[in-house]
């Protein structure tokens, strides 16, 4: 199992050149190799949502892949979301409207969010909904993170 | 106009939202450690076999640790040990049998796998029920039929009450196993450090003095020679107010291996073995006079408590709170109760968001419901006729309750909700197969409560008070100390809004300090509803000294007398002048102009606070209106209502959010979170696609209505508020169920009432008919 390939992977515009084993997953890899800790695991088995990133456009779940299937693909985390002081309206929006408690689940919510938005800036309010019941929250009972998203795809769409 | 009752937006956000936070899998460390856990139910451990070269520490190599003991002074309590891993023998799927320590996580895995233990498999038992039969196997020679503990009560004039009833009406309700579920599992990391003796542990906790005082117990050094932090907390809900054993092998193996070493549970490990919770059966008979009016309440619990109990509340928690708690917001003076703590082949049972009261306030509105219905009466009116409204009240148990709104806010429900309409459509509905169904939960949530409450349970370890340092440094900003350990709550923001209206000056300017026995004063941590009411109200206490001192200065500095000056904007102001001076040049001179002061006032500005209340009670009315497919069995909650009152609120954005998250967990509680054992006592439900907390899916938007009640109880006039929504939620959504049901004549006391249970009462009444 110690056999380690190479592999280039692209977080937030910067390249980590890092050496795993092939059963390594992309979320310890983005955490542990390249010390990204803001995604988060929760689950491991591809429920919670908890490590949910952007790989090449997608919200994906990083704990469901593995890090030689991301060799040079662009990863976007939380760290990337915010241009320098300011903040991403999805970050906004969370705080705002009290989306957040714990913030364990928050990254992979922003990152989920802000993926599905990018891709589809006119979804509509039910079909956001199904979108973020692929995550899950303890602490917020969710109403929040709804009322954050929602307001959130406003302000995406008139930047 | 004052920060407090404010939606300040959350002073911790801005970290967690760029992924700044620090939670405790985030550092790195030398060693990982795997535990090998018991695949069985209950059996005799014959051997473990470790490969070759391998680091496998067992009970043999623990030599002079004990084991975790926690201990109740009454009830008959026989006490249990729980060692930091198995010795000799296995009680539960999941309990710790070895330590494996390797480079990295999945070395540790690796070699964990290839660890072989030989367990000479025994008969297990995992149902409460059972485990009270004669013939179940008896799971520690301490608590002999199982049984670890027992509380009686029964009032003097129980019997007249009982024998002269009108009507005896009994539900029997089962609430099955969940499990908290925080998002973050459980994890810990402990380091040594050579040169001073000391080790660190940094763990997912709600109480890290505690957790500090039990590891040097069990392992036997000074307190002073560990230092444990709790950073950031995804969550706990009472699952990481509990002592996990694994943390105590992790400071062992620091101190052994002189270095760092880490676990982060897996959710497999939490969900078989990271402490579940609310695995009881009630059976609940309530007198009622020919008015309708509840006369005596009789009660048996059993309560499943798992193989061990809990460290600090021990296994009482459960059965205890709910003999204490069963009238809940009726008026009953006759009582009869008898609660019992289980011993089973199970995970152990620790307190949960609500601990017990989601089970008795779904007992007890069943009983409420049940009888409405055999009087013939409307939910609404039974309720108006038992409800508590006169303060202070005493309950029959002798808890006193503080002022509070049981039939206002049903009053303020019952109009929001517009309970004619829904029945309107309710009949409409059914008319077209529809199953509309309307339920009511009031109940009481006792919080905030000190350490005199806590002493009636009769723990040796008795918690309550808390005790915090509130400083203004020379720069004029603020840092209070508290032994309080949020994790999710937003306390750094409301602490710093009752601060900031005592000294004058912007929450910005203030910080909390929590989580790390090095910077802050012991305290017992969060849980119980009680960090808001009783850290809020001992830091109340101390900024209110901080003030009285920064006043004194300030009239030194301005000539004028304490009295006649404000602090407010930053500055002291001589009121009705244009005198000022900068609350930051008064803290700089309490520090460096001390010899101005004449010896009047004492050097610096730090001052502390203790607060040790007697308890405050905050309450709810709950609705629900629910949509059951009969033919599936499916239950959509359609609409969730509360009125709530729980005192003054600090910050409405943070306390609604409390809210919306307990009702959610109710929910979730209510129709689809089981912890589910196989008659071997193997667990069925080790994945979140098992045990399933709800999605955005599930949760409807939820109503919110409000009263402020102040406490008198509370110095911040404040209530607690974190669990009421868990607590009402599950009563409420099942009442529900019961009323879509009853055209067809069947009821549900099961929570959760899944869809194929619904579909199982509704088979047998069709098999009847």
């Amino acid at each position: 199992m110690s056999q380690k390939t190479a592999i280039t992977l692209t977080i937030n515009g910067r390249d980590h050149a890092i050496a795993v084993e092939p059963r390594r997953t992309l979320a310890d890899a983005i955490r542990e190799d390249c010390g990204q800790t803001g995604t988060h695991i929760g689950c491991e088995h591809g429920i919670c949502g908890a490590c949910t990133v952007i790989m090449d456009g997608e919200p994906v779940r990083s704990c469901l892949m593995f890090a030689v299937q991301a060799d040079g693909r662009k990863i976007r985390t939380v760290e990337g979301l915010a241009n320098g002081e300011k903040l991403h309206p999805m970050q906004q929006a969370f705080m705002d409207h009290h989306g957040l408690q714990c913030g364990f689940c928050t990254p992979g919510f922003l990152m989920l969010a802000v993926g599905v938005l990018e891709r589809e800036p006119e979804i509509s309010d039910s079909d956001l909904l199904d979108v973020l019941s692929s995550n899950l929250c303890r602490c917020t009972g969710y109403q929040n993170i709804i009322k954050a998203v929602r307001a959130a795809a406003k302000e995406m769409r008139t930047r | 106009m004052t920060w407090v009752g404010r939606a300040v937006r959350r002073l911790e956000d801005p970290a967690l939202v760029t992924g700044q936070g620090h939670f405790t899998a985030d550092a790195p460390a030398a060693h990982w450690v795997r535990f090998v856990r018991s695949p069985v139910a209950a059996g005799k451990l014959a051997n473990i076999k470790a490969p070759k070269g391998a680091m496998v520490i067992t009970a043999a190599d623990l030599t002079g640790v004990k084991k975790i003991t926690p201990m109740l002074h009454k009830f008959s309590y026989r006490p249990v040990g729980q060692p930091l891993l198995a010795e000799g023998v296995v009680r539960f799927v999941g309990e710790p049998v070895a330590a494996v320590v390797g480079a990295t996580a999945a070395e540790a895995e690796d070699i964990s796998d290839q660890v072989e233990l030989s367990i000479d498999t025994a008969p297990a038992v995992s149902d409460a029920r059972t485990a009270l039969h004669k013939s179940a196997p008896q799971i520690h020679p301490e608590a002999p039929g199982n049984v670890i503990l027992e509380g009686q009560v029964k009032t003097p004039g129980f019997d007249a009450a009982w024998y002269g009833a009108h009507t005896i009406v009994k539900v029997e309700v089962r609430s099955r196993r969940q499990n908290a579920t925080p998002m973050e599992p459980r994890g810990g990391h402990a380091s040594y450090e050579a040169s001073s003796g000391r080790a660190t542990l940094t763990c997912s906790t709600q109480m890290p003095h505690l957790t500090r005082t039990a590891i040097c117990d069990v392992l036997g050094f000074p307190e002073s020679d560990l230092r444990v932090i709790a950073p950031d907390v995804g969550g706990g809900f009472g699952q990481k107010m509990s002592l996990a054993s694994e943390y105590a092998m992790l400071v062992w193996l620091a101190r052994k291996l002189k270095g760092s070493v880490a676990w982060i549970e897996d959710r497999r490990e939490n969900l078989i073995a990271g402490f579940h919770s609310r695995d009881q059966y009630i059976t609940l008979e309530g007198a009622f006079d020919k008015n309708a009016k509840l006369t005596a309440l009789k009660a048996d619990i059993v309560a499943n408590v798992g193989a061990y109990s809990c460290f600090p509340t021990t296994c009482g928690v459960e059965p205890l709170m709910a003999m204490a708690e069963m009238p809940g917001p009726y008026d009953v003076q006759q009582y009869q109760c008898l609660a019992r703590g289980v011993i089973t082949n199970t995970c152990t049972m620790a307190p949960y968001r609500g601990v017990s009261r989601p089970v008795i306030t779904f007992a007890i509105e069943r009983l409420m419901d049940k009888a409405a219905h055999t009087y013939g009466m409307d939910p609404v009116d039974i309720r108006r006729r038992n409800l508590i409204d006169r303060f202070p009240y005493k309950s029959v148990m002798g808890l006193e309750y503080d002022e509070a709104t049981y039939k206002e806010t049903l009053e303020m429900a019952v109009k929001a909700i517009d309970v004619p309409g829904f029945r309107k459509r309710q009949k409409e509905g059914r008319a077209n197969g529809r199953h509309f169904g309307i339920g009511f939960a009031t109940f009481s949530e006792r919080t905030g409560y000190g350490s005199h409450a806590f002493a009636a349970r009769g723990m040796e370890i008795t918690p309550g008070w808390e005790m915090v340092t509130v400083t203004v440094d020379p720069s004029g900003f603020v840092e209070a100390r508290i032994g309080c350990s949020p994790h999710g709550q937003g306390l750094r923001t409301t602490l710093a809004q009752i601060i900031a209206d005592e000294l004058g000056i912007t929450p910005e300017k203030i910080k909390v300090v929590h989580g790390d026995t090095d910077r802050a004063p012991y305290g017992w941590g969060t849980f119980g509803s009680r960090s808001l009411v009783i850290s809020g109200g001992a830091i109340l206490i101390a900024a209110r000294k901080v003030r009285a001192k920064l006043l004194k200065i300030a009239s030194h500095l301005l000539e004028v007398a304490p009295g006649d000056i404000v602090l407010a904007d930053g500055m002291a102001i001589v009121a009705g002048t244009d005198r000022t001076i900068p609350i930051a040049k008064l803290a700089r001179e309490a520090y460096t102009q001390t010899h101005r002061f004449k010896g009047e006032i004492e050097p610096g500005l730090t001052e502390t606070g203790h607060y040790d209340p007697p308890g405050t009670f905050s309450n709810a009315c709950h609705v629900a209106i629910v949509d059951v497919d009969v033919d599936t069995g499916q239950v959509r909650v359609e609409k969730f209502l509360v009125a709530e009152d729980a005192g003054r609120i600090i910050n409405p954005m943070i306390a609604d959010g409390q809210v919306h998250g307990g009702i959610a967990q109710g929910i979730g509680n209510a129709l689809l979170e089981e912890i589910i054992y196989d008659e071997n006592g193997g667990i069925l439900t080790a994945t979140l696609a098992d045990y399933l907390p709800p999605t955005a899916h599930e949760i409807p938007e939820i109503e919110l209505h409000h009263i402020e009640t102040p406490s008198q109880n509370s110095v911040t006039r404040a209530k607690g508020l974190g669990e009421g929504g868990t607590i009402g939620a599950p009563a409420a959504v099942i009442n529900a169920i019961n009323d879509a049901l009853s055209p067809f004549g069947v009821e549900i006391n099961e929570m959760p009432a899944t869809p194929q249970r619904i579909r199982s009462v509704l088979r047998k009444a069709q098999k009847r008919a």
